[in-house]
């Protein structure tokens, strides 16, 4: 793929396909960010680009914002049904999301939230909340309860305990959630395609415009730079967290 | 400083009750002990007293103050976990002043409360660090030091002590004496070593089953259980128990067993007097027994145990295994018949049918 993206089309032709490029060019990188057609509009995909930013950004601060909130609620205050809340919660994992996307289309409509980054953003940290309480819950299931409870001895009321005792404890499972939720949502086609609208397309949907839907020649090598772009980021955060990953391992198996 | 008064105190866990209709009262600066074995409800009525648990009924004051379903913030009471439970992202100043911080405390009045109960555990040098780098009797003051920044009315402290080396423990042990002793505060404290309790208290209550099988100061406890369980818990090695009768005859009760006969000369039998034939069982502690005086029976060494500075001796009396203690290089051998004569100090009768004291 990075071989072909870095070829002109003249010398795709001519089926050499594990070849090094004769003339290494970057044309059809300038080409898929910048002027490929992704359908009617010939713009490349940076639009989808910074469209992807704008809701894997929110989507993955509010999810996790959320998730460890509603972790640390089932795991330490056991309120009155909160065993019942999380298998419902736990239920919810294992809809598939294609079921919910009709009710959910009808239920988003008249809000006003199908097409807009605010209803796509919402869609995500919906559809994120089950597996995001899941790892916190348990996450926090495991510290010693007596920590919680001297927490409470000393006066620490519910933002407190958890903004600062329990949040600097999870920041292992923090990284992991954020990769997990970053890429997810980077990734993710359907829900971009129906709740994003126009305007906010994200990446992997222009990407797919751009490869499905051609009028004339096939550019190969347009295509090929253009999957490279879309998969560069989730590549990214793979590398930089990766460190993070590690550290946040090694900081859990410590004894407190 | 407070007094804590516990009345009828019932807590449910699980559907089961763990502690059964409790009373019991602290005086202001008093340390008491609650001793008993795991699972006999102690930690569980340590976790009530703080609020960290809802009772099913009865009531909690502190100084006269009902406490019963006040949250834990507001009962001002500092409490000592097992764990330590110390907070392991923040140092060891951050985990003596959180308590602080979170009620909102001055922050010049947080920094020299944090300075005093520092220097009074000796923990000055260590308050940049953070819980992981310290070792456990490290750990152990500063888990001390949070309750104590509080200035709390109550301290509860849960097995403070069952994590740390033999050595460790007892020296730990004799600060937290000298630091009751300087502080003068309220402190419960929750153990299942009877060293433990007989060194540190001015009052033991022992717990089983729910209910305070006995309150007293630890002579009292030691020398005069009130039951079998107390009489079988206190005491290492424990005490020797012989099954046998009341025999009343010209003035002296006597306990008769198989082989086997002591007159009880001044011993105090409470409520009733003896009845003749009574079925009693008979408590003797290692230390009430001498061997080798021209004594009123004999037995065969079936073990010795050497403990250093003196030796468990193990033998046979009509049918029990019992154990006394000899000095380590006079002692008898395994094998060797010895004469064994009881000592003067009241031993302890139990009545046969419930174990209570007679």
């Amino acid at each position: 793929m990075s071989v072909t993206s870095l070829k002109s089309m003249d010398e795709i032709r001519l089926g050499q396909l594990f070849a090094w490029p004769s003339r290494l060019t970057l044309e059809a990188w300038r080409a898929a960010w910048r002027s490929a057609c992704t359908g009617v509009a010939c713009e490349g995909i940076r639009g989808g680009f910074w469209n992807s930013i704008a809701i894997v950004l929110p989507s993955t601060l509010i999810a996790i914002a959320l998730g460890a909130l509603n972790g640390y609620a089932l795991a330490f205050w056991r309120a009155r049904g909160a065993s019942l809340l999380f298998g419902l919660l736990m239920l919810g994992a294992f809809i598939p999301v294609q079921v919910l996307m009709f009710p959910l289309v009808r239920l988003l409509g008249p809000l006003h939230l199908v097409g807009s980054l605010a209803g796509i953003v919402l869609v995500h940290v919906i559809f994120s909340m089950p597996i995001m309480t899941l790892i916190f819950r348990n996450h926090f299931a495991a510290l010693p309860r007596e920590l919680f409870l001297a927490a409470r001895l000393d006066g620490g009321g519910f933002l407190r305990i958890f903004l600062q005792l329990m949040l600097p404890l999870a920041v292992p499972m923090l990284v992991v959630a954020a990769i997990m939720q970053a890429t997810g949502v980077w990734n993710d086609y359907i829900l971009g395609l129906v709740f994003a609208g126009r305007e906010h397309l994200p990446m992997t949907v222009q990407l797919n415009n751009l490869v499905n839907t051609t009028t004339g020649a096939k550019l190969y090598n347009v295509d090929m730079a253009a999957t490279l772009l879309t998969s560069l980021v989730p590549l990214a955060i793979y590398l930089l967290s990766g460190r993070w990953f590690v550290r946040g391992i090694a900081a859990g198996a410590m004894k407190g | 400083m407070a007094a804590v008064s516990i009345r009828d105190l019932r807590v449910h866990l699980g559907g089961q009750p763990v502690i059964d209709g409790l009373d019991l009262e602290v005086a202001s600066g008093e340390f008491l002990v609650l001793l008993g074995p795991s699972g006999c409800g102690k930690s569980t009525l340590l976790h009530a007293l703080a609020g960290l648990i809802d009772v099913a009924g009865g009531s909690v004051a502190f100084d006269g103050v009902d406490q019963t379903w006040a949250s834990p913030r507001a009962r001002n009471i500092g409490m000592v976990f097992q764990s330590y439970a110390l907070y392991p992202t923040m140092t060891v100043a951050g985990n003596l002043s959180f308590g602080l911080r979170a009620r909102g405390t001055a922050r010049a009045e947080i920094a020299a409360r944090v300075q005093r109960a520092a220097s009074l555990l000796q923990l000055e040098p260590l308050l940049a660090r953070k819980p992981a780098q310290l070792s456990g009797g490290q750990r152990q003051r500063v888990a001390i030091g949070r309750a104590l920044v509080r200035d709390a009315g109550v301290y509860l402290l849960d097995e403070p002590l069952s994590n740390l080396d033999a050595n460790l423990r007892a020296a730990l042990r004799r600060e937290l004496k000298l630091l009751h002793q300087r502080l003068g505060a309220t402190m419960i404290y929750v153990t299942h070593d009877q060293i433990e309790a007989l060194t540190l208290a001015t009052r033991i209550a022992v717990l089983h089953q729910g209910r305070v099988q006995q309150l007293g100061t630890p002579g009292d406890v030691y020398a005069r259980p009130a039951n079998r369980f107390v009489a079988g818990f206190m005491g290492a090695p424990p005490m020797n128990f012989l099954e046998g009768r009341l025999a009343v005859s010209g003035g002296t009760p006597r306990f008769v067993a198989a082989g086997f006969e002591l007159e009880l000369r001044d011993y105090e039998f409470r409520a009733a007097a003896p009845v003749d034939g009574e079925p009693v069982v008979l408590g003797v502690r290692p230390e009430q027994l001498r061997i080798g005086a021209p004594g009123s029976w004999t037995s065969q060494v079936t073990l010795i145990e050497p403990m250093g500075n003196h030796q468990v001796v193990w033998f046979d009396c009509a049918g029990s295994g019992w154990s006394a203690l000899s000095d380590s290089d006079a002692g008898p051998r395994v094998g060797a018949r010895i004469a064994l004569a009881v000592s003067s100090s009241p031993v302890s009768l139990f009545r046969a049918d419930n174990g209570t004291r007679r």
